[in-house]
């Protein structure tokens, strides 16, 4: 797994001191793996959230899965690994805060009179995952942080796995989340859930952060990165999970399946893409597309319409050919038009373009495509979708619009598939 | 800030260029590529290079020349070509980076370029 081993140290450190025995016992680090990806967030959470200090409480949470690690194979698992491992990185904060005496918070004094706790209790350990999101993906931090930040707070993952699927360099993408979380510490955000008039905002950026990595995960070819997805729609589960009541958390969690449902359609055995109207159907995954559905279901019952769930309604819209056989275009155009008031993006765009073609309407495409800022210059659907729209038409330039969509795309299979688009 | 973007390709990559099967896609999303930098504005100066046989190296050792044909026997990656750019960033720069042909198929090195230096100010 690769979840860091500290915030500071280096990354393929292992965890394991100089003097410690190698881990023998396969069991026990098995265990601390699984601990791992089902308590990591909701310890980071509770410590960061207790100390006010995300870094401090990461170094203290990779320091007792180190631990973790020599002591299991010889002691055995503790019953309560959870408990174990928030009673041990407790008390690595609480001997860093004596030694340094950097606090004098009554909490911490208050604490450091009963430190060393012997048995750790078997107390359920409160969920602040979702405050730490929220955290996280604070307005006062870059937006460009928000995800690479909750994915390291919340997943553990590693700066430089982050660092490849968000196409930075490594010690860039470092130096961001120790900036992102020393603001974090400095400016005081407080580990708190957001007001109730403040919510819709604030979880927009939580969702949006989550999607990022879905789709960066969905993007980059190699295995990380197809974890990166897999943590992502963990994340996107967990949300509906602690936030039943929000719409659009039940929307993107929609949008994500209806998009994991047809992962494996969009190659065919040859490894060759297979754009979505050449997909057939019955290669999408039923029961993903069953519970996408039920989602939106969810969201509309909660009558909070978003983007998310607009964008959902339209992958459900095409997952109807399933059923009937036939993409209901004009329903997707219309989807698209409110989809673009509420989230003008480029991505919107340059898809409400191509569902107005495909309904019968390529000049009005190609009027919007014609309208798209000049930042779309460089963004290679545009010129896919271009060069569709202008193929519909039969007007000239196709074959340039082509050319500049291979120039532009970064994924050398989509490239692949442009090329053969060639007459 | 202006960046090399320096492209190397695989031995198997360069011998696409003389493969009649492979020679038109190799130049067709290598054109495309350069086309779209060229468009983007961001080019400060680049080329693309003749293959590494065409190379010529030159050493100087104890006093003594040394000049041979051709790449290094032992390197596995050859430089295909290189551009100057300029972008707001180094992210920018990957981004492009990440767009050439041989991203998959070799690598990209990317590198700020050094302040001109005044010989003699």
């Amino acid at each position: 797994m690769r979840r860091h081993e500290s915030g500071t140290g280096s990354p393929d450190g292992g965890g394991a001191s100089p003097g410690a025995e190698p881990v023998k016992d396969g069991a026990a680090a098995a265990a601390a793996e699984r601990v791992a990806r089902e308590s990591y967030g909701r310890l980071v959470a509770r410590l960061a959230w207790q100390w006010r200090d995300l870094a401090a409480a990461e170094d203290a949470l990779a320091e007792s899965f180190a631990a973790a690690l020599r002591h299991w194979p010889e002691q055995g698992v503790p019953d309560a690994p959870e408990a174990w491992l928030a009673a041990a990185a407790q008390r690595r904060l609480l001997h860093h805060a004596r030694h340094t005496r950097l606090t004098l918070d009554p909490r911490v004094t208050a604490l450091l009179d009963d430190a060393e706790p012997e048995a750790p209790e078997r107390e359920a350990v409160p969920d602040a995952r979702l405050q730490l999101m929220f955290v996280c993906a604070h307005p006062a931090i870059a937006a460009n942080v928000h995800a690479p930040l909750m994915l390291q707070a919340v997943l553990g993952l590693d700066a430089k796995v982050i660092a490849n699927a968000f196409l930075v360099s490594p010690t860039a993408m470092a130096q961001r989340l120790v900036r992102g979380k020393a603001r974090i510490r400095d400016a005081g955000l407080r580990f708190e859930a957001p007001e109730a008039r403040e919510l819709p905002a604030r979880l927009a950026a939580v969702l949006e952060a989550i999607y990022a990595a879905y789709t960066l995960g969905r993007r980059t070819l190699d295995s990380p990165a197809d974890d990166l997805r897999e943590e992502a729609l963990f994340l996107a589960r967990l949300t509906t999970q602690l936030l039943p009541g929000q719409a659009e958390a039940w929307g993107l969690l929609a949008l994500l399946l209806h998009a994991e449902a047809r992962r494996g359609a969009q190659f065919d055995a040859a490894g060759r893409f297979v754009p979505l109207q050449a997909q057939d159907p019955a290669a999408w995954r039923g029961d993903l597309i069953e519970e996408a559905e039920a989602a939106l279901w969810t969201a509309a019952g909660l009558r909070q319409p978003g983007p998310f769930q607009i964008e959902a309604a339209i992958q459900s819209a095409h997952a109807q050919r399933r059923v009937t056989g036939l993409t209901p275009w004009r329903a997707i155009a219309q989807l698209y038009d409110v989809l673009v008031k509420h989230h003008a993006n480029l991505g919107a765009r340059v898809g409400q373009a191509v569902a107005l073609a495909e309904a019968g309407q390529p000049d009005a495409a190609l009027a919007l495509l014609d309208a798209l800022p000049p930042e779309a210059a460089s963004y290679a659907p545009a010129w896919v979708a271009r060069a569709h729209v202008l193929g519909l038409i039969g007007a000239p330039g196709r074959q340039a619009a082509l050319q500049r969509a291979i120039g532009l795309t970064d994924d050398p299979r989509l490239r692949d598939f442009l090329v053969t688009q060639q007459p | 800030m202006q960046f090399m973007i320096a492209f190397k390709e695989t031995t198997t990559e360069v011998a696409r260029r003389d493969d009649p099967g492979a020679a038109p896609a190799y130049w067709g999303a290598w054109g495309a590529y350069i086309g779209a930098l060229q468009e983007s504005g961001i080019v400060v100066s680049g080329n693309g290079l003749q293959p590494p046989r065409t190379a010529t190296h030159v050493r100087v050792e104890g006093g003594k020349r040394q000049v041979q044909d051709g790449p290094f026997a032992d390197t596995h990656e050859h430089l295909g070509g290189y551009f100057i750019v300029e972008t707001a960033s180094l992210d920018e720069a990957l981004e492009w980076a990440a767009r050439a042909p041989c991203a998959s198929a070799g690598s990209v090195e990317v590198r700020p370029v050094l302040p001109p230096m005044n010989a003699a100010a």
